[in-house]
Order: C-alpha cells, then structure tokens, then sequence
C-alpha cells in the first residue's frame, strides 16, 4: 500500500482504532503488570475473557468481511486474514516472548496502554523492548550479510 | 432441605468466583472494546495490525540496518506511530473517565526491563505479539498463531510460576 492510495479518512480511522483499543486495554485490566501476573500464576483467570472476547469481536468482522465484501474502502486493499508462514522461529519467538511476559507482566499492547493511563514506570519497560527489537534486528542483519542466507521473515 | 441442582449450582458458583476474583465484567468488556478497535481499522483499511511491528518500524527512522529498512515497515511507520500513540490516548481518556484517575505499578524494575527486552527479542522473531498473534491471527484461525500463543502462553504460565516460587514480588 503507497500512501497515495491512502484516502484522508486513513489516519483518523487508525486514530479511532487504536484510542479503542487502548481504551479497552485500559479497561480491561491487562495495563495493570499486577494482573497479568496474576492470570499467569492461575490466581485470576479473567483475561481470557479479554483476549476471547476481542478475538471473537474480530474474527466475526474477519469472516464477514472476506465473506461478502471485496475492498477496504480507505486503502482499495482485498481483505484478507494474518496468516504468518509458520518456521522454527515462531515457537523459539513464542518461547522467548513467554519468558519476557511472564517476568513483567508486558507486552506490546498493554506496555503503551499503561503508559497512557500514567504509569510512568512502563517506560523501563518500553525501552527495554527498544532495546531487544534493535538487538534481534541487528543481530539478523548481521547473520544475513555474513552467512548469505536469508534469515526468515515475516 | 438442599436439593441436589441447588448444591451444584453453589459448588459451581464457589468454584468460578474462584477462579474469577474480579468478576469477569471488566474483562469481556475491555475485550470487545479491544476487538472493536482492531475491527474499526480492519473494515476501514483491510490491515490487521499488531502492536508490536511498531518498534521494529520505528527504528528505520534512526538506524540504517536493513532490517528495520524493508519496504513493509517503511510505508507502515507512520501509521504505526499514529496508531501506537493513539493507544496511549485511548488509555488515557478510560485513567481521566472510568480509571480512577490512572495508577503506577509496583512490579520491581529490573523485571519490567529484562521482561522488556525479551519481549521485544521475542515478538519480533515469534513475527507478533498478543495482539498480532492472539487477536487478529486467532481470529483469522491461522494455524502459526495458534501455535505461537499456545507456546508464549504456557512459558508465560511457567515464568510467572518460577518467579513466583522462588518469592519475587511484586
């Protein structure tokens, strides 16, 4: 997608989007480190009702949506669905992300969520994700540019 | 005299309050608000977005190292900021309305750095994150992201155990 396909409605749309989705981040309690720890050590099961319940919401928009309509309306893009090629990297990935989420109680989604609603001590955190993003793309380009294989990518 | 349907319905209540200490409210709610948000984007533009190409996406504007440099991150890194910030304001509205007026956490910091850069090592080689993997690829039912959410959710489930057992807290 070039910009210059975007229609002007592209960035309120994400603005829109992505203030629901924070704000729902926000209430649904995985902004707060203390609760996903929590579900992670089986005292509050409670988010499985919020990554359910935003999945089901999606996946029936998803499915509707290759269904019975052609092209997004602000892009002239197919809708189509997030099938990522699956390679060994996806689980060692899920394993060293599993690590992370459940020493912190971060993630993506939830670090920017809770920075919004003042938790200002997620900055450690989101610096930190910085820090071990640079590392890995560093560390890949590194690989590629010396052994000449392609390293997987998404 | 208690009938036998009216002592499984307390056993089950006992059970699920639980397993539930907070209610499930909250939860279900903020989760369709979550599936909401990601739906507003989807039907208006046809992407999925995750949260966590971000950080990859953003680094090609202070780095040069072809990997943060790839065309795909190119055309989506402004969006991805507007997007990321716009989060940040969507929380902020729910800490100034419903939040109480916002809180801090209290996990040590050493956790949420070293948990930080595992999860940014981690979401960008796995190819996504909660929201990348666990909402818009379980809902697109791609096999790879079932895969990848099983595995973080059961090491998660195991780091936050061992922490746990081993008496770190917050």
């Amino acid at each position: 997608m070039s910009s210059d396909s975007r229609s002007p409605l592209f960035m309120p749309t994400i603005v829109l989007g992505g203030a629901l989705f924070g704000f729902g981040l926000a209430h649904s309690g995985m902004a707060r480190p203390e609760i996903v720890l929590d579900f992670l050590q089986l005292q509050d099961l409670g988010l499985v009702f919020v990554m359910g319940g935003a999945a089901a919401v999606t996946g029936t928009v998803i499915a509707l949506a290759t269904r019975y309509l052609d092209r997004a309306p602000l892009t002239n893009e197919r809708y189509g669905k997030r099938e990522k090629t699956f390679d060994r990297s996806v689980l060692i990935g899920g394993v060293v992300f599993g690590v992370g989420w459940g020493i912190s109680g971060l993630c993506p989604g939830s670090a920017y969520a809770s920075l919004g609603v003042g938790n200002f001590p997620i900055l450690i955190g989101l610096a930190g994700m910085f820090l071990g993003a640079y590392a890995q793309g560093y560390w890949r380009s590194y690989r590629e540019s010396t052994s000449g294989t392609a390293t997987p990518s998404d | 005299m208690f009938g036998e349907m009216e002592l499984l319905t307390v056993l089950g209540g006992t059970a699920f309050a639980g397993l539930f200490p907070r209610g499930i409210s909250q939860y279900a709610i903020g989760g369709i608000l979550i599936g909401l948000g990601v739906s507003t984007i989807y039907l208006g533009t046809a992407i999925t977005p995750g949260a966590s190409t971000f950080f990859e996406s953003t680094l090609s504007y202070v780095s040069r190292i072809p990997r943060f440099n790839r065309a795909k991150y190119l055309v989506s890194r402004d969006w991805r900021i507007v997007f990321t910030l716009s989060m940040v304001a969507g929380a902020a509205v729910y800490a100034l309305t419903l939040g109480g007026g916002g809180w801090t956490t209290d996990v040590q910091a050493w956790r949420l750095l070293v948990g930080g850069v595992l999860v940014g090592v981690g979401t960008r080689l796995g190819k996504g994150c909660t929201s990348g993997h666990g909402i818009n690829g379980i809902a697109s039912l791609s096999g790879t992201s079932f895969a990848n959410v099983a595995t973080f959710m059961l090491t998660a489930i195991g780091a936050a155990l061992s922490m746990q057992a081993l008496g770190v807290s917050p």
